[in-house]
């Protein structure tokens, strides 16, 4: 024991004794590695962006003429096709967050606030488990279930609310934007759900108790003093589920009939499509300039996708200097 | 005796405890019988009227009898739980649809043949080279993302500090968001613009699954790691350990359980994914083993073709899902195992 505690007379020892030389190298090159992968990370997204401009150049710089040899293409510009695709993608995702965050919101509450303490948990791996299903799954349930189950709603919707242009000219089946919408929205669910959960979870329990204790019931409890706290959190998880919709590809290329217009008619078959369910349909067949025109498409979608998610982060990083969880 | 009646009259302000089911009771057995009166009662119709006159009638008797506030709050709860409820009706009938659907043609056949030979009405046929295929290509993405992402968190929550970490952060959270069809387009604009237009390849797949991937298992693997306690660290440091052995051999030894369960998610996520695999890996009627020479076939792309061909087609599509549900949930399952079973007891 003591033979240990001698001291080391020359820096050489020293090395010999602790192995110090080696563990500098160790460390350094440890340190280099993990400092390599963040980098690499970060050139990987600029590489995305990069490659699909290089790839979607020919199409970016293409003629009217060139542009008309693809057989599917009959817009009048690059942009006259993109329009409608960024139109009917926007639509779909609005429609699922329209339907998705007050039932989100609902679901959170119910599993932070509602539900009994020893259940909540696993009622809130059940919602989980919805994000788990792969979409192709979705796909099969929205194109052979839900169609089905929604024909008799929908005519009737159409045929009560048919007035209103929104709900004007149902088609059975119900290959819509609207059936596609609510597939999306049950895929959303869950990350929005997830995210509500958390900050739910977070409101200061002596800002609950205070507002119990004044005599307040308990909904007037989550409304003074859960929402109020969770409502940058619910904002930014409902970017986040906007950004998945956005880019979802399977669910709404089995479910929707497509069609290339600004049209708001939702019940109508053949008048949307999404950029995402476009270039799945459209690209195991392309080749030359159209492969080039639907990166250029995928280019968009990848933009508007990144900043959606880049204002949602940018909430949160944001609000979390002043929530009051801190 | 000015308390008591004092509590007297708050009691008697309260609806009794049997009024909520005594409506609930009322309200399904009026929509039963307006169902029946109606164009033929149908399960879901008749849910949701007694929902709406549970809700109606229960709001109107609580405003009359307790006021508004106790009314709104009765209302409210009427609302979060049905919202809940409303969020099982997918996953109850999902799960419902591909089982019953997919049994049909489910079995050691599907699980060992594949797609040669088979045309028009023939039954026989599966989907063994789809699920190599899927295998392959996961867990090629997996060898490139692990690796990646692992010391990437290590990076962020060891080494990192200033404005670089926090912009590494920012951006890894905005990956995630990235659509899986345009890392399927980036993949497939990374290889065709180095090997040639015509270049398919399982590898490009694994590569396109990797970039959704890698943003998922950082943000798992810094969760973890921040779970560690400094006070272990600085232990470590006492006793002279340098900075990297600590992290190898006390800080990952810590959080491995969290870390392998935050990987098998994220491979769960990322080995049912469709549109990324359709448009590089393409698809397949036989077996490939080789992940960087020709087309694949993968479960989720097998499921969408079969669907698209329709006919008998779409028992195999249903099949092929129950299959991929089947993967996914296990390694959900075993993932949560591990992290209950291996985690480190506290004290």
């Amino acid at each position: 024991m003591t033979a240990t505690l001698d001291p080391p007379r020359t820096s050489e020892q020293l090395e010999a004794r602790t192995g110090k030389g080696s563990h500098l190298w160790g460390g350094r090159v440890f340190a280099g590695l993990s400092y390599g992968s963040g980098i690499l990370i970060v050139l990987v997204l600029a590489a995305v962006a990069v490659f699909l401009v290089i790839q979607a150049w020919p199409a970016l710089t293409a003629t009217h003429e060139q542009l008309d040899e693809i057989s599917w293409f009959r817009s009048e510009s690059l942009l006259g096709y993109v329009g409608p695709l960024v139109f009917g993608t926007v639509l779909a995702s609005v429609l699922a967050l329209a339907l998705a965050v007050p039932v989100s919101i609902g679901i959170a509450l119910f599993i932070s606030h509602y539900a009994p303490r020893r259940l909540a948990q696993g009622l809130g791996y059940l919602v989980d488990l919805l994000a788990a299903v792969p979409s192709v799954v979705y796909g099969l349930w929205g194109a052979l279930w839900l169609i089905v189950v929604l024909d008799p709603v929908m005519s009737w919707l159409s045929s009560a609310l048919g007035f209103i242009p929104l709900f004007a000219g149902y088609q059975a089946p119900a290959k819509n934007v609207l059936t596609a919408g609510i597939v999306l929205a049950v895929m959303i669910l869950p990350i929005i759900t997830a995210v509500a959960r958390e900050v739910f979870l977070q409101t200061p329990v002596l800002h609950e108790e205070a507002s119990l204790a004044l005599g307040a019931t308990r909904w007037e409890m989550i409304r003074m003093a859960v929402l109020p706290f969770g409502r940058p959190g619910v904002i930014s998880a409902a970017m986040l589920g906007l950004g998945r919709a956005l880019g979802e590809t399977m669910a709404v290329l089995m479910v929707i009939s497509p069609g290339l217009l600004f049209s708001f008619f939702l019940l109508k078959p053949g008048q949307h499509q999404t950029i995402a369910a476009n270039i799945a349909a459209q690209f195991p067949e392309a080749s030359g300039l159209s492969v080039s025109v639907l990166i250029a498409t995928g280019l968009a979608l990848f933009v508007i996708t990144f900043a959606v998610n880049f204002i949602a982060r940018a909430i949160v990083a944001r609000r979390k200097d002043f929530s009051g969880a801190n | 005796m000015v308390t008591l009646s004092l509590e007297r009259q708050i009691e008697a302000r309260r609806l009794p405890t049997w009024a909520p089911w005594a409506t609930a009771g009322g309200a399904l057995a009026v929509s039963v019988v307006v169902g029946l009166l109606g164009s033929g009662p149908s399960v879901a119709g008749v849910v949701v009227l007694a929902v709406v006159l549970y809700a109606v009638v229960l709001y109107a008797a609580s405003r009359a009898v307790e006021g508004p506030r106790r009314a709104t709050d009765r209302l409210a709860s009427i609302l979060v739980t049905s919202a809940f409820a409303l969020a099982m009706i997918p996953l109850v009938s999902l799960v419902w649809i591909v089982v019953s659907r997919g049994v049909r043609l489910f079995g050691i056949a599907f699980l060992t043949t594949d797609m040669v030979g088979i045309f028009g009405d023939m039954t026989e046929g599966g989907a063994v080279h789809a699920i190599v295929g899927t295998l392959l290509v996961t867990g090629a993405a997996a060898v490139i993302s692990i690796p990646i992402g692992l010391l990437t968190a290590i990076y962020l929550v060891e080494y990192g500090r200033g404005p670089l970490a926090r912009a590494i952060t920012f951006l890894v959270d905005v990956m995630t968001g990235i659509p899986s069809i345009v890392a399927g387009l980036f993949a497939f604009a990374l290889f065709t613009l180095i090997l040639g237009p015509a270049y398919r390849a399982g590898i490009m797949g694994a590569v396109a699954l990797a970039v959704l991937m890698t943003p998922v298992v950082v943000r798992s693997v810094e969760e973890m790691l921040r779970l560690v306690p400094n006070e272990l660290r600085e232990a470590s440091f006492a006793l002279g350990v340098p900075k990297w052995l600590t992290i190898v051999k006390v800080v990952l030894r810590t959080a491995m359980a969290g870390i392998v369960t935050g990987i098998m998610l994220a491979i769960a996520r990322v080995i049912g994914e469709t549109a990324p695999l359709l448009i590089t890996v393409g698809q397949l009627n036989q077996m490939n083993w080789d992940l960087f020479d020709g087309r694949m076939m993968t479960l989720p792309v097998f499921a969408y073709r079969q669907y698209a061909q329709g006919g008998v087609g779409i028992d195999r599509a249903w099949a092929a899902a129950l299959t991929l549900i089947l993967i996914v949930m296990a390694l959900n399952l075993v993932a949560r195992l591990v992290s209950r079973y291996f985690a480190p007891k506290a004290r």
